[in-house]
């Protein structure tokens, strides 16, 4: 799915969205908890769906190679949070619906986790 | 290939969460630079990067030294901080003694130094209470960890 | 959908004794981070997380939710299971992921 996909589906705004349409994005990770993310070994192409705003998201982020964040319930990112994003050529997207929304949508078009085994 | 050693090293301080990760970063984009595939590189920048922020989440300052030839990469962060009584106990998946403000950003959830621990080959952790703690870790190069750089 | 069902449905087994397995879960909320769930979740809703320090049973006790469900296999603390017993809060622990038992979560309900 291309992220030109995920953005009319989570009807999302973009914050900053290099070659939407050329970036596929094939696994999500729903989490607020960074360790986590860098942790779990992160499939290729995964995106991150998550409520804190803060630049150490996208930190996490460049360092997991995750391709692109998604921010919930309308939160818009950190300034900080959005140069390092431009600077590390990584999309961010904000969307009004809440996590459970978002997860539920991109799970029904056939997205899965970006940890773990398939089911 | 890799001539000799290459080193450097970063200043971290206590609680900049705004900086949080730059010296990781440089890491990552030296080894990369250096030629050194991509999954050595991952392991070694999530390790350099969760011990970065146990420094900025623990400590009052720290340096971060890193050494690459082409056997190793080894990293040593020394910081000046309250230092680990148990370092058993804190090496268990999920204990963690971060504040809960610190958890509302995202982090402190326990899984730090097992995650350094876990994408490291040799993992060494030292501290005095009260004045500081010492982690060195080194990632082992194979010959066909190593490509030429472009 | 009653909790006891859509933990049938997902699967996994609810941890704690003493708690209301008919109770309707009316929605979901899903969040790692404690004031989120304390400004944003709704009473009645099943809360995806995968925190497992004592603290979740607090919020979820305050808020009225009517259970917790513990991802990515993570079991939660001693402590965490005490204090749910006591307060009567569902806990169930899934293997799947936070973005897995969402969606199959979502499909169920029908949202």
């Amino acid at each position: 799915m291309t992220l030109i996909q995920i953005i009319e589906i989570l009807e999302a705004r973009v914050v900053f969205g290099p070659n939407a349409d050329e970036t596929e994005i094939l696994s999500v990770c729903a989490s607020d908890l960074m360790s986590d993310l860098l942790h779990f070994s992160v499939r290729p192409k995964a995106m991150l769906i998550t409520g804190l705003t803060n630049s150490q998201v996208v930190r996490t982020a460049e360092i997991s190679e995750i391709k692109a964040v998604v921010f919930v319930l309308d939160k818009t990112p950190e300034r900080e949070a959005v140069e390092l994003a431009r600077q590390k050529n990584i999309p961010l997207l904000v969307t009004r619906l809440s996590r459970f929304t978002a997860c539920g949508r991109l799970y029904s078009e056939g997205l899965r986790s970006c940890t773990g085994e398939d089911r | 290939m890799i001539k000799g050693v290459i080193e450097g090293s970063f200043h971290i301080t206590g609680g900049d969460f705004t900086n949080a990760g730059i010296a990781s970063s440089e890491v990552k984009s030296i080894l990369t630079g250096l030629g050194i595939s991509s999954d050595i590189v991952r392991r070694a920048a999530i390790a350099t990067f969760e011990a970065e922020m146990n420094v900025i989440i623990h400590a009052v300052a720290g340096v971060m030294h890193y050494y690459v030839s082409s056997e190793r990469i080894r990293v040593v962060i020394n910081d000046m901080g309250a230092g680990i009584p148990d370092i058993e106990q804190a090496m268990q998946e999920g204990f963690s003694t971060a504040p809960d403000w610190v958890r509302e950003m995202g982090w402190g959830a326990g899984m730090g130094l097992p995650n350094i621990k876990k994408n490291s080959d040799v993992f060494r952790l030292e501290s005095a209470v009260g004045e500081g703690t010492t982690l060195e870790i080194i990632l082992n190069l194979r010959e066909e960890d190593l490509h030429e750089a472009e | 959908m009653k909790l006891s069902e859509i933990a049938d449905r997902l699967g996994i087994k609810i941890k704690t004794k003493d708690c209301d397995t008919a109770r309707e879960v009316k929605g979901c909320y899903i969040s790692d981070l404690l004031s989120d769930v304390m400004a944003n979740a709704k009473e009645g809703d099943i809360w995806i997380t995968l925190q497992t320090h004592p603290n979740i049973v607090a919020v979820a006790s305050l808020k009225n939710l009517s259970g917790i469900i513990i991802t990515n296999n993570r079991t939660p603390e001693n402590d965490t299971m005490k204090k749910a017993e006591d307060e009567h809060i569902a806990i169930a622990s899934s293997p799947l992921s936070t973005f897995e038992t969402g969606g199959l979560l979502y499909k169920m309900l029908g949202c």
